[in-house]
């Protein structure tokens, strides 16, 4: 099974809500929708499911034409931010509910439901109802129940987004392995780029209503197409800074001077932006750090790390340094900038140059 | 917690526990006081024990205005409720029609009770009334002064038209906090309208759909103003209800302890009804 989208444009009152969208999805991977809140991520699984039609643009399933195909005709799993049960069924008969109306057999459905409960660890619990049970329960009911009739899309809508931090880690974890061995399309849609990550899979970065980069996850962190991606996909964003490349060196007015990293060597002199994650920024001075001067703005101490946020040369930059530190707001400050660890992009807006994959 | 906490908790209740005493307890005691005495006048009174108590279960007039209240609370729920639902899923969802039916739906709950009553009695008048006349023209031989029957419809249908909107509006604030996830689950599963309404919208329902039940049972229990000034409880006493016995034995006829004792059975009678009403719909909750 593969799922094609093809030239998809949707608006609603002149609001559009997404625009040329071109996108391939194989049986068998895990996709994950990356985006911002409001960036088409849920229409855009509307579409796929066929709960809405497009204005333009086609849905193609294997080779099939299903873009005005009902949703009922489809074969659709879903599960959503809320936890969506039938609220007077058992968890027993809410897992069991698709197939029921799918009409099989008894036997089989009793199969089918208590394989997928113990499968997601409820099957001690399928005598309750969906009030009776916890809110990492209520949502494993709910994905029991996107998942029991082995639909050939299955679409996560931020599943995860109103669990407390220790359930989400848990059932995050076991996510990809309950996909694993499944002949499915799995599209997961987040905000949040450390989810991506950590599933892997591919990503796609959506940013208002358009796909500004579609690839293996990994990739796409590492080779980032435009400063948009940068901002969607990593948390805190990578600092950004408008540079100049002439004669050989990186050139900020009045902020720095230095010789172009290896990386960099075969840049056309003219202007570009100069990206860098804040955790290739440093406090202290180190041989091949390019030192900069700043002003603190705050400080977030974050257990483990310290998030600093600096004005440098009129931006708004985010150090992530390991430790405690104490900084105080207003405080004149020293940081380092790794020049080999730096991205640049072109006037264009697009990738220029990315420091070497040996070890992100 | 130790002791002295328990105390100042005591006494920050004090204001509340002051003003229930002074206006539910202390009205209520008198009403028992006045049910276990015959009272002539003032410095004349004798203390009759539960003879009020028995004489008033015995009375028939009341047996009879009992069976009228219980059966007409039955039609009222049994008509208003299914009603108010079906109507809630027909409202508009959003749009500029949203706020022009709350606004409609809201006048008749707005209309004093007595005027309802009112408006009725002239509508319905068989000679001038616009559906009097109109009902008698289709060839009904309609007059609600004298006939029973055209009474009891007269006033369900005069309670269903003031009350029903408060079942709507109820239900379909209920109906308005389902987020549109539900609704969508339901058709990737191939769910059918039937289905949606009897596993998602019923079961989100209970809640608000216990309150509408409580209120119209108890309101609908003590009815007063709209068939007193409809019907004035008859022809004969066929629309007679429990609250205009109890006027006419207090006020009519003077007989304070009978009324008394008459008051306090009413009163049980409503708690009983209405704990049984909130245990059964709780049980259904649980049961599913």
């Amino acid at each position: 099974m593969s799922l094609m989208l093809e030239g998809i444009h949707r608006s609603v009152g002149g609001e559009m809500f997404l625009e040329d969208i071109n996108l391939t999805f194989e049986r068998g991977e895990f996709n994950v929708l990356l985006g911002l809140t409001e960036a088409g991520k849920t229409t855009l699984m509307r579409i796929m499911a066929g709960l809405e039609p497009p204005n333009s643009g086609r849905v193609v399933e294997d080779g099939t034409d299903v873009t005005r195909t009902p949703v009922r005709k489809r074969s659709v799993g879903m599960v959503y931010q809320q936890f969506i049960n039938y609220p007077s069924l058992s968890v027993y008969d809410n897992i069991a509910s698709p197939l029921k109306l799918a009409g099989l057999s008894k036997t089989e459905i009793d199969q089918r439901v208590r394989t997928e409960a113990e499968r997601l660890g409820i099957d001690h619990l399928i005598d309750r109802l969906p009030s009776e049970l916890s809110g990492g329960q209520q949502q494993r009911c709910a994905m029991a129940r996107a998942l029991v009739r082995e639909a050939k899309l299955v679409l996560l809508d931020e599943p995860l987004v109103n669990l407390d931090y220790k359930l989400r880690e848990g059932l995050r974890s076991e996510l990809r392995n309950l996909f694993a061995d499944r002949d499915t399309v799995v599209v997961y849609a987040t905000t949040e780029p450390e989810e991506a990550l950590i599933l892997g899979g591919k990503t796609t970065v959506l940013h208002e209503g358009r796909v500004i980069q579609h690839g293996i996850t990994a990739e796409c962190y590492r080779h980032p197409a435009n400063t948009t991606v940068t901002q969607v996909f990593a948390d805190p964003p990578m600092n950004l800074m408008p540079v100049e490349v002439v004669d050989g060196h990186l050139l900020v007015e009045g902020l720095l001077r230095a010789p172009l990293p290896a990386h960099m060597r075969d840049l056309a002199p003219g202007h570009y932006t100069l990206g860098i994650r804040p955790h290739h920024l440093f406090v202290h001075a180190a041989d091949g750090l390019i030192p900069l001067h700043g002003q603190v703005e705050v400080a977030e101490i974050a257990g483990s790390v310290t998030y600093i946020h600096v004005e440098v040369n009129g931006r708004d930059w985010v150090i992530e340094e390991r430790g405690v530190h104490a900084v105080h707001p207003g405080e004149q400050f020293d940081l380092y900038l790794d020049p080999a660890r730096a991205y640049a992009f072109d006037s264009a807006d697009q990738l220029a140059a990315a420091p070497m994959t040996q070890s992100e | 917690m130790d002791k002295r906490e328990y105390q100042w908790a005591w006494l920050m209740v004090l204001p509340v526990v002051l003003i229930v005493a002074f206006s539910a307890i202390m009205p209520l005691m008198t009403v028992v006081n006045y049910s276990v005495q015959d009272i002539f006048g003032p410095g004349s009174r004798f203390f009759v024990g539960t003879e009020w108590f028995k004489e008033v279960l015995r009375d028939p007039a009341l047996h009879g205005a009992l069976i009228r209240q219980i059966i007409f609370s039955a039609a009222v729920l049994v008509i208003q409720i299914p009603l108010g639902i079906a109507l809630a899923l027909c409202m508009p969802k959003k749009g500029p029609w949203v706020s022009v039916a709350l606004v409609l739906l809201a006048l008749p709950l707005l209309v004093p009770w007595n005027v309802v009553g009112t408006i009725w009695q002239v509508f319905a008048r068989p000679d001038v009334g616009l559906a009097g006349v109109a009902i008698n023209s289709l060839g009904f031989d309609y007059n609600y002064t004298g006939d029973p029957i055209d009474a009891w419809f007269t006033v369900l249908v005069m309670d269903v038209w003031h009350w029903t909107s408060l079942v709507i509006l109820l239900c379909y604030a209920g109906l308005q906090a389902i987020p549109d996830a539900f609704y969508q689950a339901a058709r990737i599963d191939g769910a059918s309208r039937w289905a949606v309404f009897r596993y998602i919208e019923l079961p989100k329902l209970k809640g608000v759909l216990l309150i509408a039940i409580l209120l119209r049972f108890i309101f609908s229990f003590r009815i007063y103003a709209e068939p007193f000034v409809l019907t004035g409880g008859g022809p004969g006493n066929s629309t007679t209800f429990l609250s205009q016995s109890l006027t006419t034995m207090a006020v009519g006829q003077f007989d304070l302890g009978p009324a008394a004792a008459f008051s306090l059975i009413y009163f049980l009678i409503i708690l009983l009804f209405s704990y049984v009403f909130y245990l059964t719909i709780l049980n259904m909750d649980r049961e599913g």
